[in-house]
């Protein structure tokens, strides 16, 4: 699966795609979802629930394990994915689309702009399947 | 031992505990002993534990007929596998023991989940808030004042150096929960609101009246049991979110301190901030029906500091010995069991009040009661002593405001002719 070039990426295979204005939506990555398998339950927070870059905001749990999804960025949430509560596989089958996770009103939106482009992230989950083989 | 480690002494060993954390000194005990004087001295120590008293302490221990047939099922070779197996699929018979304790429990409180089994009722009670904290985003919590005391005071020790604000909420004179303080004190910062019922002096609180009091202010219901026998007659909290279960009175006996088993209970809905193992029915590569550890990708032995709960052992001996306790008796067995109960306690509840003594609080009870004395538990002693009869509890230390008050348990062991001394005594000028 392609990475989208319009997102930023992070070395804990979190993305996060800038919106209009300082909105912004964020999820997980193809890589993320192919490491955990079958997803069969995702937390999301509250709305309204401050993210801070780096710590934990929900998570997302498989057959095999329960993973944390840390934020890329920090902001406010303004939206969380219900349709993706309801239906954990969407993670599986559509991990950069319709399994958005939650959308933030982003405090700093420069932020993102340090994560790393599609292209640097497809070079880093090379070297992460080179490492694992 | 110490050459393969390469150390030249025992004290070598110990060499990375503090010096003045060492004992420099022998054990303060008496040499070593035959095994036939070890033996005599137990006889004689046993000797002292009021053999051939007849016991109204109830108060969560509860003095129910054990079947024989117990304690020869539960030794059997077949239980000697680990009690909380990390590799548990290969002890097939002990997942399904567990699978069918935890459905009988849903039966029985009328829930859709129960788990493997908790340390106690108390602790239970501490997982079930922490639960609702979890479930609800909150943190206080409001606990009726007729709960339990030392389930209170075990909730106060686990959360007293954390942030969650527990208010308690007093009883009327009928001696159940007071609704309107309680829907004073319960506020949208409330994550649970725990009831017990039968309540600590026996009387039976309304789950539903408790549930809509939560429920209007986004608070999940803990319902409180102290002994399941209770069920066998009562209706299940039903109405309740969680239910957290002392598991004692289904054939584990009344010992100095232990063991007890709690259980907990809840929601499907609210399965994944369960805490402790779960055990789930499933199909093996050849369709065969086999029993797996549920959702076990929560616990610590995976999720280290973020699981569930860490303290939540499988008391996997005393589920098995309710388990053997419920499928003994069976459903009509348990309502029997209860209806024995219930007959002795208010057969004794009318002696005292025949004899004059005060039975306090009128609403309907199960097998404990609360009755006022004229003076002081103390004074009756020697002669409580010479009948071989142990009263109860005296509840001074945790009611005050009640006086001289006796909570008296009447199991269906108690023979009719020991409630009639009992009663005779207590009510003596």
């Amino acid at each position: 699966m392609a990475y989208p070039n319009t997102f930023r990426y992070t070395t804990e295979h979190e993305w996060v795609a800038p919106q209009a204005g300082k909105a912004a939506r964020i999820g997980i990555t193809d890589f993320a979802q192919h490491q955990l398998g079958d997803i069969v339950f995702v937390e999301l927070p509250a709305v309204g629930t401050e993210l801070v870059a780096g710590q934990a905001f929900g998570t997302v749990e498989s057959v095999k394990a329960v993973s944390e999804v840390f934020a890329p960025v920090s902001g406010r949430v303004t939206a969380i994915n219900t349709d993706l509560v309801k239906s954990p596989e969407l993670l599986n089958s559509d991990p950069h689309g319709a399994a958005w996770m939650v959308e933030a009103e982003l405090s700093d939106p420069a932020q993102a702009a340090k994560l790393m482009d599609s292209g640097a992230y497809e070079t880093f989950v090379a070297e992460q399947d080179a490492a694992a083989h | 031992m110490l050459a393969e480690l390469g150390l030249p002494s025992v004290d070598e060993l110990f060499s990375h505990i503090p010096e003045y954390c060492r004992l420099n000194r022998s054990l303060n005990i008496p040499p070593g002993q035959a095994e036939a004087d070890i033996l005599a001295y137990f006889k004689a120590a046993a000797a002292a534990n009021a053999p051939g008293f007849t016991s109204f302490l109830g108060a969560g221990a509860y003095h129910h007929f054990r079947p024989a047939h117990l304690d020869s099922l539960v030794s059997r070779g077949e239980w000697f596998t680990a009690y909380t197996p990390y590799q548990p699929e290969i002890a097939q018979g002990t997942l399904q023991s567990i699978f069918e304790f935890q459905t009988m429990i849903c039966q029985l409180t009328g829930q859709e989940v129960a788990n493997a089994g908790m340390y106690d009722g108390s602790t239970a009670l501490n997982e079930a808030c922490m639960m609702a904290a979890r479930i609800t985003g909150r943190s206080g919590f409001v606990v009726a004042r007729s709960v339990h005391p030392q389930y209170r005071q075990v909730l106060h020790t686990l959360t007293q150096f954390r942030d969650f604000p527990t208010v308690e909420v007093g009883f009327t004179p009928a001696g159940t929960c007071d609704w309107d303080a309680l829907r004073a004190a319960v506020t949208d910062a409330t994550a649970a609101v725990a009831i017990q019922s039968p309540n600590f002096f026996g009387s039976l609180e309304d789950w539903e009246t408790a549930a809509e009091i939560a429920h209007a202010r986004g608070a999940l219901l803990v319902a409180v049991i102290t002994d399941p026998v209770s069920l066998g007659l009562l209706p299940p909290p039903a109405a309740a979110d969680i239910v957290a279960m002392e598991l004692q009175g289904f054939g584990i006996p009344v010992g100095f301190g232990g063991p007890y088993a709690g259980i907990l209970a809840s929601r499907q809905k609210f399965v994944r901030s369960l805490p402790g193992r779960l055990v789930g029915e499933a199909r093996d590569s050849d369709g065969r029906r086999g029993f797996v550890l549920t959702l076990s990708t929560r616990e610590q032995h995976i999720r280290r500091e973020k699981a569930t709960s860490n303290i939540c052992t499988n008391q996997a001996l005393c589920a098995l010995m309710a388990s053997i306790f419920m499928a003994t008796y069976g459903k009509q067995g348990l309502r029997e069991l209860a209806q024995h109960n219930l007959a002795k306690a208010a057969y004794a509840a009318q002696a005292c009040s025949q004899a004059g003594l005060e039975v306090l609080f009128p609403s309907p009870r199960f097998h404990e009661f609360v009755v006022r004395l004229r003076r002081p538990l103390a004074d009756l002693e020697p002669a409580l002593t010479q009948a071989k009869l142990i009263p109860g509890l005296a509840l001074h230390p945790d009611y005050p405001e009640l006086g001289h008050a006796l909570l008296v348990c009447c199991t269906e062991i108690v023979p009719r002719t020991a409630i009639d001394s009992l009663v005779a005594i207590l009510a003596q000028r």
